[in-house]
């Protein structure tokens, strides 16, 4: 950030400098890769179109992206591969959307997942928030549409919910441009390792099921040491997913 | 024998999951609830409970409710229509205008000037330059208010509001309600409408979505429906009717095609496609004031000028080939000539005649240029003193002329009828087929999907004209 400006808001420390550049589909050697995932109708579509300056049709309906989509910026010097996952509400089914969001997010291995939320229905989104955090250790939370919370006079501690969480939290008005220079900032931040996340762990568990999922992901961890994702690994396996065990057997997760 | 780690820790797994037992799916999921209430409970405060602002709730109590869902949904589809209709109709004149009396014959004289043979001018001019100008001037218009309107009931939320109302009927024929989304994309394209249908799980229920999308009317047959319901339809009503009938008529196409969706869908899940109707949860989304000046400028950028685009590559080519086959004798009469006398016979069994038949065929790659395609072969083949010549696609400068040419061609109100259903009931343009391919990897489903609604369309027009002629005499 330079010094000697002359107007006032670029003195300010709390200025972010909008300096991205958009580069639409052209994603040839990027630095880093960010993965957004988020419910359907949050407004995901519109905060890959407003990082990208692509014009991937964004509409008022659920299920609308069905494939990947992808798309890079620059932001600092460094070039980031956005990939625009397709809406889902959970990551433990069987359809094909949520397949495609759960592999991308677990052999894709983004260095940043850019989780996106609807800030009214929270508690919904959270659900899928908590899912993906097992996941990974690298990720934002994107509370947008938080002007909409706000007309339905739904007030949110992002701070509480960022030490909750464990992850960086920002607020954002995508359609209106509100909070995307904090977002793509957050971003390098964690992408980078300026920011050290501490996901979340899903607490409330019966003590069964707890030991067997620890003594299961201190095995995996033994034989696999670097895995990010044991606990994870652990509740695919004890789901008995196919795909999971072959992954195993091929080393493709570590 | 060693045994692999690997198989140690799967060996682990499955001994861990019969100690846990059968509900660890289900004690996940209520652990994952458990703690995103907590951390809700601690970080959020609201005056609203509900979640739901009560607006939201009041205006879907109306919307999806049982009397007032329906006629809703059909008044807003008619408003959508009539705003089409009605302003589309300066800027295409001004348009065909500016492509016919002023750059044809600069074109033209360029040409004498260059000293260019006679058929290549025919061909590059009359045939590839006005299958272009003529397919721009008479879409880009309407498409250009259509999409839009679309987009804005899209980006207000109302398309799922629809898909709830229509969610029943769709349980009823056996199909997942999710196809009335992908049913209103087809409204706009066919070949996007096949694609969006992968939001749809179960192989059976996407491939009864998918086959049945074409009776969605797409963008490439609004004009064919509301040129030839304004010229004919509302000609035989008094004038100040006229654009009430012409909009009516063009609805009850569109409500045809959706009752034909759901009459097929249902046989297919009653034969070929059996099987029991998945559930889903249909989320309706809260209503959102749509950003207008960049919703116009989207769908304007994004829709409307791709398929205009998609539109012109395939008028191009199809142009030259109407040239070719009315400009190239074999035995004293053009292709056109021969191909049209061949199909009379069929055309005259369902109220239709060879040149809408020979159009249809020729229009395979994009169904925008049908109407031009039938005008130009009309002139040619009745010698009526219009137009340009053999083989040129013009426009008309009034609705009234088009008549007198379509009469000259033997056009009866049944004709008009005729092609309306026929051009809602046909097989899917090219690109769609293709599509469908892709999407099905199969030539079976392919060629079911490209059949049905032509067979289909053949039955129904036959009874149509039958049953017209034995009360009309």
């Amino acid at each position: 950030m330079s010094k000697n400006t002359n107007t006032g808001c670029e003195g300010c420390p709390q200025y972010i400098p909008d300096d991205v550049k958009r580069l639409g589909v052209d994603t040839g050697d990027a630095d880093y890769v960010v993965a957004l995932a988020g419910n359907p109708n949050t407004g995901k579509s519109t905060v890959f179109n407003t990082l990208t300056g692509l014009r991937q049709h964004t509409g008022n309906w659920p299920g609308k992206t069905v494939t990947r989509a992808e798309g890079a910026f620059i932001y600092d010097k460094k070039k980031y591969k956005l990939v625009d996952l397709p809406g889902t509400y959970s990551l433990l089914s069987t359809s094909e959307d949520e397949e495609v969001a759960r592999n991308f997010i677990l052999f894709g291995k983004p260095d940043v997942t850019v989780i996106v939320v609807d800030a009214s229905r929270l508690e919904r989104n959270l659900n899928l928030v908590l899912q993906i955090l097992e996941i990974t250790n690298k990720a934002v939370l994107c509370l947008n549409l938080v002007d909409e919370a706000k007309r339905n006079k739904i007030e949110i501690d992002e701070r509480a919910l960022a030490r909750d969480l464990g992850i960086p939290v920002v607020p954002t008005s995508a359609r209106f441009r509100k909070g995307i220079p904090e977002l793509t900032k957050t971003i390098s931040e964690v992408a980078s390792g300026e920011i050290v996340c501490k996901p979340h762990r899903i607490k409330n568990m019966p003590e069964k099921i707890k030991n067997a999922v620890k003594k299961l992901s201190s095995e995996l961890r033994k034989q696999f040491p670097g895995l990010p994702n044991s606990r994870w690994i652990a509740f695919r396996l004890l789901e008995g997913d196919k795909t999971i065990i072959n992954a195993l057997k091929k080393r493709e997760l570590v | 024998m060693e045994k692999e780690p690997i198989d140690k820790i799967l060996d682990l797994a499955e001994d861990l999951r019969w100690k846990i037992g059968d509900d660890f799916h289900d004690k996940l999921t209520e652990g994952i609830y458990a703690d995103a209430s907590e951390i809700v409970s601690n970080v959020t405060r609201s005056e609203n409970s509900g979640g739901r602002s009560r607006l939201d709730t009041r205006i879907d109590r109306i919307v999806t409710s049982k009397t007032w869902g329906f006629p809703i949904m059909f008044f807003i589809l008619a408003i959508v229509l009539w705003i089409t209709i009605v302003g589309a109709n300066y800027p295409s004149s001004l348009l065909s205008d500016l492509f016919l009396n002023t750059i044809r014959p600069f074109l033209k004289d360029m040409a004498v000037q260059i000293n260019m043979p006679w058929w290549l001018s025919g061909f590059l001019i009359d045939g590839v330059y006005m299958a272009v100008a003529w397919v721009i001037a008479v879409m880009l218009p309407p498409m250009a208010i259509f999409f839009p309107l679309f987009t804005l009931l899209e980006d207000f939320g109302y398309l799922p509001r629809v898909a709830f109302n229509l969610d029943y009927l769709f349980k009823k024929s056996g199909a997942h309600g999710k196809q009335a989304l992908t049913m209103s994309m087809g409204f706009g394209c066919n070949a996007a409408g096949v694609v969006a249908t992968r939001i749809i799980d179960s192989p059976r229920e996407r491939l009864i979505a998918i086959i049945t999308n074409n009776f969605s009317l797409c963008n490439g047959r609004w004009p064919t429906q509301i040129l030839i319901a304004t010229i004919f339809l509302g000609a035989v009503v008094p004038q100040y009717l006229s654009g009430v009938v012409a909009v009516s008529a063009v609805i009850g196409i569109a409500v045809l095609g959706i009752a034909f969706m759901f009459f097929s869908s249902w046989l297919l899940s009653k034969t070929v496609l059996k099987g029991e109707v998945s559930t889903f949860n249909l989320e309706l989304p809260p209503y959102r004031p749509p950003r207008f000046w960049k919703t116009i400028y989207t769908s304007i950028v994004d829709r409307t000028l791709i398929v205009l685009w998609r539109a012109v590559i395939f008028a191009a080519p199809a142009g030259a080939a109407i040239w070719l086959i009315s400009n190239i004798d074999v035995g004293g009469q053009s292709i056109a000539g021969w191909l049209t006398e061949m199909f009379n016979p069929l055309g005259f069994l369902i109220g239709l005649n060879g040149v809408i038949l020979l159009a249809y065929i020729v229009a395979i790659p994009a169904n925008e240029i049908v109407i031009p395609t039938i005008l130009m072969l009309t002139v040619m083949i009745t010698g009526v003193a219009a137009g340009e010549g053999a083989g040129v696609m013009f426009e008309l400068d009034s609705a009234n002329e088009t008549v007198e040419i379509l009469r000259a061609g033997g056009w009866t109100l049944l004709t008009a009828v005729n092609l309306m259903l026929f051009s809602l009931l046909h097989n899917p343009c090219s690109t769609t087929i293709y599509t469908i391919y892709k999407e099905t990897k199969s030539v079976k489903w392919t060629s079911i999907a490209t059949l049905l609604p032509l067979i289909l369309g053949f039955v129904v027009t036959f009874l149509v004209a039958q049953i017209w002629r034995i009360f009309t005499g």
